[in-house]
């Protein structure tokens, strides 16, 4: 469904060049829930964002549903966008749209007439459980909420594909829940495939079949999560893995 | 001193109607044109969404030039381009002239500016889903910045208030020139009171006016 192969990425900043993501390689299947877990600056939302080309990579490949996007001019690129959703940690709600226009919002991109809109609208508003909510405006919900609100949006062009960059780092461990409890209905109920960024190991084992561990722009391991014997190798797998905190006192922390 | 007033009152009613015909003449064109002069500045500025660096290294040298002129000099500076547009250099209509001129480039930084306060998240998701550059300028960007921009036409209008009465002084008209008449030529101090209760007034009604617009269009809080 999604192949990324090689996909490195700098960037220009003032204290020198930035290697986000360096030679990458992925491959999720469809109707995989697949985590990229690392910790903060290792690169995997960069590399989630070279899928709808959000960031377009220095080097490599990505080639989704049998298409290489990376040489699709710009006018393409955007329809092929279409079938692509994608939800954010800070929620990126139009404020000034209540939550049917906000929905609305895509099937007006994709100039879908006003009379198609509004079943669909309904229809993505109920999965989410938010039907009630169809006038309110973002600043009247709650954190969860507006996860919901924006992954009806994301369904609302019907798309195949799902990325999910940090969806719950911003809201409390209860809220979390629903909110992957909604993302894992939409796979299995719709069979859309899921790519999910996150630094919670407990996201990870909630919901995703398959997870690889980033650090410092490498992807340094990948797990099938199906599997019955998961052994990381690598020190940072087995950190996220052991899922505890441990206070550090150091400078500088270590995984052991 | 209430003869002094009432034998003034419909010259100030005059007056009065001719500042607000400058007003209703120049805003709406400041709007009209700084709306997109603003949205260009903002999409090419650097790091912005259009790569016209040149482009906009020339426009906004352009902004800054007519924004250092002193409204006064302005007016004056102009009075031939003036003449060349309305036919003459006096009068309230041609006294806008030199109001649209200013006001242009300023409403056009007010835009830049709002713009610049949206929400990049906002228009990375619009982007997500495969919106052209056209629906993100009008779709997120001026929805998303509407009340800043009803709040940048209340000062603008405010402001233009002001230099109204700066027009009034090289024959504009207005009320302004209406002060300078009554007030300091003829030491009418009641009437120059009277003149400052009303404009006074006028900027409270329009705040008032403006704040609740604002209100309404904003959903954010």
């Amino acid at each position: 469904m999604i192949t990324l192969h090689n996909i490195s990425k700098t960037f220009a900043t003032a204290e020198g060049p930035l290697h986000a993501v360096s030679s990458a390689s992925l491959e999720v299947e469809q109707g995989d829930i697949y985590g990229l877990i690392g910790f903060s600056g290792a690169g995997k939302s960069t590399l989630l964002r070279t899928i709808n080309l959000l960031e377009r990579p220095d080097e490599g490949s990505v080639i989704v549903d049998g298409e290489e996007f990376t040489g699709l001019p710009l006018r393409e690129l955007r329809k092929r966008r279409l079938s692509i959703g994608m939800i954010f940690q800070h929620f990126n709600l139009l404020n000034n749209r209540n939550v049917y226009d906000n929905v609305s919002f895509p099937l007006e991109i994709a100039k879908v007439p006003k009379a198609q809109r509004r079943q669909r609208i309904e229809s993505c508003l109920e999965m989410v459980g938010l039907s009630d909510k169809a006038k309110a405006f973002p600043a009247k919900l709650s954190g969860g909420q507006k996860q919901r609100v924006a992954i009806a949006r994301a369904l609302a062009g019907n798309p195949k594909i799902l990325l999910c960059d940090e969806p719950t780092s911003s809201v409390d461990p209860q809220t979390t829940g629903s909110i992957l409890a909604a993302l894992q209905e939409i796979n299995r109920n719709l069979g859309i495939t899921i790519v999910i960024v996150t630094h919670e190991m407990n996201v990870v084992k909630a919901i995703c079949n398959k997870v690889a561990v980033m650090e410092q722009g490498k992807i340094v391991e990948k797990f099938d999560l199906r599997e019955k014997n998961i052994a990381p190798q690598s020190p940072i797998a087995k950190y996220l893995f052991k899922n505890e905190i441990t206070l550090v006192r150091e400078m500088e922390a270590s995984y052991a | 001193m209430l003869s002094n007033i009432s034998s003034a009152w419909p010259e100030l009613i005059q007056a009065l109607l001719e500042t607000l015909y400058m007003l209703v003449l120049t805003i709406p064109i400041a709007v009209a044109i700084g709306t997109p002069l603003g949205t260009v500045l903002f999409l090419t500025r650097p790091n912005s969404f259009l790569k016209w660096p040149r482009f906009y290294v020339i426009l906004n040298g352009f902004v800054n030039l007519i924004r250092s002129f002193p409204f006064l000099i302005l007016m004056i500076a102009i009075i031939p381009f003036t003449r060349m547009v309305v036919g003459t250099a006096l009068g309230t209509t041609a006294a806008t002239v030199p109001m649209i001129i200013n006001a242009v480039p300023y409403f056009a930084r007010f835009i830049e500016q709002i713009l610049l306060d949206v929400n990049r998240g906002v228009v990375e998701a619009a982007e997500s889903m495969g919106a052209n550059k056209f629906q993100i300028v009008w779709k997120v960007l001026y929805t998303e910045a509407r009340s800043g921009i009803a709040n940048a036409i209340t000062i603008v209008t405010v402001s233009f208030l002001s230099y109204s009465t700066v027009a009034g002084l090289v024959g504009g008209g207005g009320i302004g020139d209406f002060a300078i008449r009554y007030g300091y030529y003829r030491y009418q101090t009641d009437v120059m009171f009277v003149t400052i209760v009303i404009m006074v007034l006028f900027v409270q009604a329009f705040q008032f006016a403006g704040n609740y617009v604002v209100r309404k269009l904003d959903k954010r809080l």
